[in-house]
């Protein structure tokens, strides 16, 4: 179990990588879904899997996560015609050196740092720290807006996996963060993209700052 | 004593055979009749029968070049174990002298390339360099991963111990991870697909096969041969690695091992087979990635 576990905490660590290292969109897209089964996956391997009701959250979360808000990205892509290369801000490779400094500072400060753990390894911690930073340096270090929403659903990731890793003591948590989650799909999604794109044509917001009024 | 004898013998006959598994796979890919087992044994016979001619323009560094590469790649050949059976010469500290018995060839084969004066050359040298740093990297943090989890220097009981020492202590994720980087560095260092195509005809875009443009005869073969037994030894390192299990009798384990050996050939034939090059500036993406995954196996180990 044990083994597992560590197994599937360094898979989440390399998608991690893979989001930082990724040059197309839609593989970007499989990575935060495959990332989001591996986070549901983990509260089973623990002693909290037997209460039903983690099971029946792990569930719900997984729908969401793992098919619905991929399918919601993907169709967007689809609809935008957004071209499948990611502009990045900060190159691949720049972008991997810089996760991997970031991975050490997460496990540098995950030691400082003392949770309450709910039955789940200590190893979490500065992974769910790690995701949350990738999600947060997706943000800032690519171009376009659906990148920036990959970005802040691997953030919101990195916040749940924080929050599972309480999910014995703290189940409101946990349901918040599915709500999160519920607040990402609708309110970015469904208002900001389409609407950048039909005012302006694209969806690039570095053309957003070049904004001027007509003079 | 003699098993190792025997291994290093084996390593010495078979490393050849490795080169034309690869070969043949590849050709099963490409629904052609490969060449057969003996193809690069044939080739080097040929080569070997032929007196290099020489350049008025090179100098004693461009004629020392082959005979420092075999030199060194036999040496490194001393140190290698294979699935638990020792290399003849393992000491304390031998991984550091494999990494740069390797680090000398490559010195004398750029060496070599830019004493020829040809821009092409010089453009493959400066190649080499540049991916073998971070690939260097990348080799270090496997190492001292697998120094940390088996607790001793030298590389047969590190590649020996590892897997028992990562039964006791949850390590299994760490070889893992290691196996892996060591793959890619695998790749990169004997310029397979991903990194460098050695069936390549333009020399714009080759790496290694362009820094030997101008070797030929005895020591051409003497090149080719201390490629393919670099090649052996890398997969020999990595089979070792993620090998999980060990009979305990050596003679068992040899098997094992060559048969292991043969394996990481025809996995490099079928990566060779379904994966196009990579652009040359992707490459030291690749190479990063091997880089994290050593220092992420390196942070696990650590823990």
């Amino acid at each position: 179990m044990q083994t597992i576990l560590e197994l599937l905490a360094i898979c989440l660590i390399l998608l991690n990588f893979r989001l930082l290292g990724a040059s197309r969109l839609r593989s970007c897209v499989g990575a935060v879904a495959i990332q989001a089964l591996a986070l549901n996956l983990l509260p089973l391997l623990s002693s909290a899997g037997e209460n039903w009701w983690i099971i029946a959250m792990m569930a719900g979360s997984t729908a969401i996560k793992v098919i619905v808000l991929p399918a919601l990205v993907l169709r967007a892509i689809d609809r935008t015609k957004v071209v499948n290369e990611i502009e990045p801000l900060v190159g691949y490779t720049k972008s991997l050196i810089i996760g991997a400094a970031m991975l050490a500072l997460c496990a540098f400060a995950s030691r400082r740092l003392t949770v309450p753990l709910g039955g789940v390894d200590q190893i979490l911690v500065p992974i769910s720290l790690f995701t949350i930073l990738t999600g947060a340096f997706l943000l800032v270090a690519r171009r376009k807006a659906i990148t920036q929403v990959l970005g802040f659903l691997v953030l919101e990731n990195g916040v749940y996996l924080f929050g599972v890793t309480f999910a014995v003591s703290e189940p409101w948590l946990v349901q918040m963060g599915v709500l999160l989650d519920l607040m990402a799909a609708v309110f970015v999604m469904g208002i900001i993209i389409y609407h950048i794109n039909r005012e302006f044509d694209h969806i690039d917001i570095d053309r957003l700052s070049n904004l001027r009024d007509g003079r | 004593m003699i098993i190792s004898a025997i291994q290093v013998l084996l390593a010495l006959l078979l490393a050849p055979a490795l080169l034309s598994i690869i070969r043949i796979v590849k050709a099963f890919f490409g629904g052609r009749h490969g060449p057969t087992l003996l193809q690069p044994y044939r080739d080097l016979w040929k080569l070997a029968r032929k007196a290099p001619v020489y350049s008025r323009t090179t100098s004693w560094v461009f004629r020392a070049s082959p005979s420092v590469t075999l030199g060194a790649v036999l040496a490194a050949l001393a140190v290698l174990p294979l699935c638990g059976v020792p290399g003849p010469l393992a000491f304390t500290g031998d991984f550091i002298f494999l990494a740069y018995a390797f680090g000398l060839v490559r010195f004398f084969t750029v060496a070599a390339a830019l004493d020829t004066g040809s821009p092409f050359e010089g453009m493959g040298a400066s190649r080499e360099v540049q991916f073998s740093a971070l690939a260097e990297v990348a080799l270090f943090a496997c190492l001292i991963a697998l120094a940390i989890l088996s607790s001793s220097m030298s590389l047969s009981t590190m590649l020996d111990h590892s897997w028992a020492a990562a039964g006791n202590m949850r390590g299994e994720g760490v070889l893992i991870l290691v196996a892996a980087a060591l793959m890619l560095v695998l790749l990169a260092e004997n310029a397979r697909i991903p990194v460098d195509d050695p069936t390549t005809h333009l020399e714009l875009t080759m790496i290694h096969e362009v820094m030997i443009l101008d070797h030929c005869g005895l020591d051409l073969a003497m090149i080719e041969y201390a490629s393919a037994l670099k090649l052996w030894i890398w997969s020999a390192i990595v089979i070792s690695v993620a090998l999980p299990m060990r009979t305990g009798d050596a003679a068992f384990d040899i098997v094992a091992g060559v048969c292991g050996v043969f394996v990481i050939g025809i996995l490099i034939g079928v990566i060779e087979s379904i994966m196009a090059r990579l652009k040359l500036l992707k490459v030291p993406q690749l190479l990063v990635v091997a880089m994290v995954l050593g220092l992420l196996a390196v942070g696990l180990g650590l823990r």
